[in-house]
């Protein structure tokens, strides 16, 4: 049980406060309302590209980590398709620093060309380590654009194309930063051995001047039902041949979310888990099989991978996992799988609580979605889950008119 | 409201102590050595069974880490997947790990079902079969896993960076081939887990809800077993590479070259292993080091760029590692040599040195939040025989450092001809 209390300062900024009196650490996370999902299309991996940015200095700190350094803090960032998340965790005594660094980056960024040049390659470098110069890297970048067709997932947060990231200019950064960096667009969770009300006046003294702005309605096109299945094939200069396969499923808020999470559970998480046993461990198809689900605020996606064995058609191994998807959408699950889907849950709810950090964010997270308290319910709505459920779900979502599958060869040689 | 000057940092507060969870020392019955530390507000255990059979016990590579991977794939009660099933029926997890002196069975589990999971560790440590089934699929898979890994820059120049640090010869420099893993055998498995696997050489280290109960119950599954004497006749090799000291491995249409610069260092029982800490900090160290700010923030030739420095049972490595663009791979060569040349030829500025050690205070105290950190952090000494003093040592040590220890620091280990390294991609 996380217990927190939750305040809205007059320019919009709301602030979430979790007391935890064992730790010497405090959790600073500043959450803005803005993804990748808000790019334009021909701007792609802009929102990235800005949470980079956000390091190069605001108006009255030239540096953002050095201060925080010395006071033997650290710090760091992650942009997805629907948030820019940023983070500081601090010694307890040195939270003002967090205030301080953080207020001023949201107040005014300092827009340098020089760092707007030198992270416009830092970006490509990492487009690069990550997307390009990886095996199976690019996997992302062809299954985006193949299971959305309008909705701006189809893109991913590193961007389309480097000709995007390198024609970003000032004018675009500032604009960006006028239209989403803005009190009224965030949520700022502090976690740790703090006392409330002197959060509050810090929250006051240092957030408490920065004017709020308009804030434009999202309006983003709904990904329309999918009715055929879509395949791609690609050749790469790979050592093994793969296989992705991804079925829409509701967003991060709908009814069947925790259901089709737990369906995917029960098909591979952990060695005892359908697709392992069956695929990897009996017939010897795959050398390695996983399933999981994007957790998106918009409609997600349940991906089943696997990297088949040396020898193995494609046809084989794609039967195989039909055969396991056949299975659960035939006979109902019994009451002991379903059991330790949910004890699973329930251990990695609780060692996922034993970080400040992780408990910031979730709180922060779950406060966009609609309220910080939903995090104190998650076990709970996982528990919820019956059989029935779950095979509904299986039904209605593991169906190949609903599949976009992406086929990765190795080039033969 | 007062007018809020905000290009004045607020006042800050050092670190000067760092409160350590207390770490308990018991036996169990047959004499196994348990130290635990209780803590936290959930009700959860993570125990971890440490065993002095890391890589540097093995004869040919693989087999530490086939043994710790395969106790889990079926003993003489349960087969592989129902050991699976059980430990997930309860929600546990399982995690192995292989390093270069230990290899450790970790348990993760809800308190409540400490007693439902314990029987099937016991099983898996103290009775695997290691079945002919279970050691193909294991090394297949892995096969496959290596094969691709060898597509990754990184993972090649981390690989061969060790081995002409260490040499071929010695455990912590010898690497895989395609060929090691087709000549691994069965036997070579069983004869290590004989080796090795005895609760003699095996420590316990429990973090989390520790309770009288928990003590019982380790005690029940493991204090009544007898132990075997290991008689390791392991004997440390001298570390020695005669390997030339760089290796530039060709690799066309590369986007990025991988870069591996580093050296063999003392390890943590040397009194100049902290001082190192302080100088690969300001290196490299932290998002503010210098090579990051040369490489990645002025020069934007890389997303990310790092040193450390690593301690063993019997050596130290210190090294650089970064993926740039391969365009710029010798414009950033010469730019990290540059950065190395200044920490021998220039003092540290105090100004900077002050702020890397507060940063690596805070870092210790993070370090140390919570029983589960803890624990990692009484284990990362107390394999060198070493307690919570190595901490406290650090602290005051950190604290009184000089730019002029650090200078000699650096002349005495960061001389470019003593250097190893090792570019993968294009020069």
């Amino acid at each position: 049980m996380i217990t927190f209390e939750k305040f809205t300062l007059k320019n919009g900024l709301k602030v979430i406060v979790h007391w935890d009196k064992s730790t010497p650490i405090v959790a600073f996370n500043l959450l803005y309302n803005v993804g990748a999902r808000d790019e334009n299309e021909n701007q792609t991996g802009f929102a990235h590209l800005f949470e980079h940015l956000m390091f190069g200095g605001s108006d009255n700190i030239p540096n953002f980590d050095e201060p925080l350094q010395r006071v033997g803090g650290d710090n760091n960032a992650f942009t997805s398709n629907d948030i820019t998340n940023y983070y500081i965790t601090v010694p307890k005594n040195n939270i003002e620093t967090g205030f301080w660094l953080e207020s001023d980056r949201m107040l005014k960024l300092a827009f340098t060309e020089k760092s707007l040049e030198v992270q416009r390659n830092v970006v490509i470098e990492e487009f690069k380590q990550n997307y390009l110069n990886q095996p199976y890297g690019d996997v992302w970048l062809l299954l985006r654009p193949l299971t959305y067709q309008v909705h701006p997932y189809k893109w991913a947060t590193i961007g389309k194309e480097i000709s995007h990231i390198e024609n970003a200019t000032m004018d675009d950064v500032k604009s960006f930063f006028y239209t989403h960096y803005l009190p009224n667009n965030a949520i700022l969770s502090i976690a740790g051995n703090v006392d409330v009300e002197e959060m509050k006046s810090l929250c006051e003294k240092w957030f408490g001047d920065i004017p709020p702005g308009v804030i434009k309605k999202r309006n983003l096109p709904k990904e329309p039902q999918q009715t055929e299945p879509r395949r791609l094939l690609v050749e790469r200069d790979v050592p093994a041949n793969a296989i992705y396969k991804a079925y829409k499923m509701c967003n991060r808020k709908g009814a069947d979310y925790y259901i089709t999470d737990l369906l995917s559970d029960i098909l591979s998480q952990g060695k005892s888990s359908r697709l392992y046993i069956s695929l990897v461990k009996e017939q010897k198809l795959f050398s390695e099989i996983n399933s999981h689900i994007l957790g998106c605020f918009d409609d997600g996606l349940l991906v089943i991978d696997g990297t088949l064995q040396d020898g193995v058609s494609f046809e084989t191994a794609e039967n195989a996992i039909l055969n396991e998807i056949e299975r659960v959408k035939t006979d109902l699950i019994n009451g002991l799988e379903l059991n330790k889907v949910k004890n699973k849950i329930e251990s990695s709810h609780q060692f996922s609580e034993t970080s400040i950090l992780n408990k910031a964010m979730n709180l922060a997270i779950s406060e966009l979605l609609g309220d910080a308290n939903e995090v104190n319910k998650e076990v709970e709505n996982y528990q919820k889950v019956t059989a029935k459920e779950i095979y509904r779900v299986a039904n209605e979502i593991l169906n190949e008119s609903n599949c976009s599958t992406l086929i990765y060869a190795k080039i033969k040689n | 409201m007062i007018d809020l000057n905000r290009k004045q940092d607020p006042a800050f507060h050092q670190i000067n102590t760092i409160e350590f969870l207390n770490v308990t020392k018991i036996h169990l019955d047959n004499g196994i050595e348990v130290n635990y530390i209780n803590g936290g507000s959930q009700q959860i255990l993570k125990i971890d069974f440490i065993f002095n059979a890391g890589t540097y016990f093995q004869k040919k590579p693989l087999i530490a880490s086939s043994t710790i991977n395969l106790i889990k794939e079926g003993t003489k009660s349960y087969s592989a997947a129902e050991i699976a099933e059980g430990i997930d029926e309860y929600g546990a997890f399982f995690e192995v790990e292989n390093s270069y002196d230990t290899a450790t069975l970790t348990l993760y589990t809800l308190s409540k079902y400490l007693n439902n999971v314990l029987p099937y560790v016991k099983e898996v440590l103290l009775f695997p079969t290691f079945s002919k089934n279970e050691f193909n699929i294991y090394k297949n898979n892995r096969l496959e896993k290596f094969k691709i890994n060898l597509e990754k820059v990184s993972f090649v120049a981390r690989t061969v960076f060790m081995e002409i640090l260490f040499g071929k010869n010695h455990p912590y420099g010898a690497n895989p081939t395609i060929e090691t893993y087709d000549n691994l055998a069965l036997s070579d498995i069983t004869d290590f887990y004989n080796d090795f696997y005895n609760l003699d050489n095996c420590k316990i280290l429990v973090a989390g809800k520790v309770e009288e109960q928990t003590i019982a119950s380790l005690n029940n599954f493991f204090g009544s077993l007898s132990i075997l004497k290991t008689t390791t006749s392991k004997k440390p090799t001298i570390i020695l590479s005669d390997e030339n000291s760089t290796r530039y491995i060709e690799k066309e249409n590369a986007l990025q070259s991988a870069i591996r610069i580093g050296r063999i260092i003392p390890n943590k029982l040397h009194p100049d292993y902290f001082g190192l800490q302080v100088l690969n900090t300001v290196l490299g160290g932290y998002f503010g080091s210098r090579l990051m700010k040369n490489i990645r923030e002025d020069k934007g030739y890389t997303y990310g760029i790092g040193s450390g420095i690593t301690s063993f049972k019997n050596a130290g490595y210190f090294f650089i590692s970064t993926e740039v663009s391969s365009k710029v791979t010798p414009a950033a060569l010469i730019e990290i040599y540059n950065e190395i040349e200044l920490l021998r030829t220039k003092k540290i500025p105090l100004n900077e040195l002050e702020l890397v050690k507060n940063y690596m205070l805070g870092q210790l105290l993070k370090a140390c939040d919570g029983p589960f950190n803890m624990a990692a952090m009484f284990g990362n000494v107390d394999m060198y025989g070493l307690d919570y003093s190595y901490y406290t040592n650090f602290i005051s040590t950190i604290k009184k450092i000089t730019p002029q220890t650090l200078l000699e620091l650096g002349v005495k280990y960061l001389n470019k001809s003593d250097l190893k390294e090792v570019v993968v991609g294009l020069l």
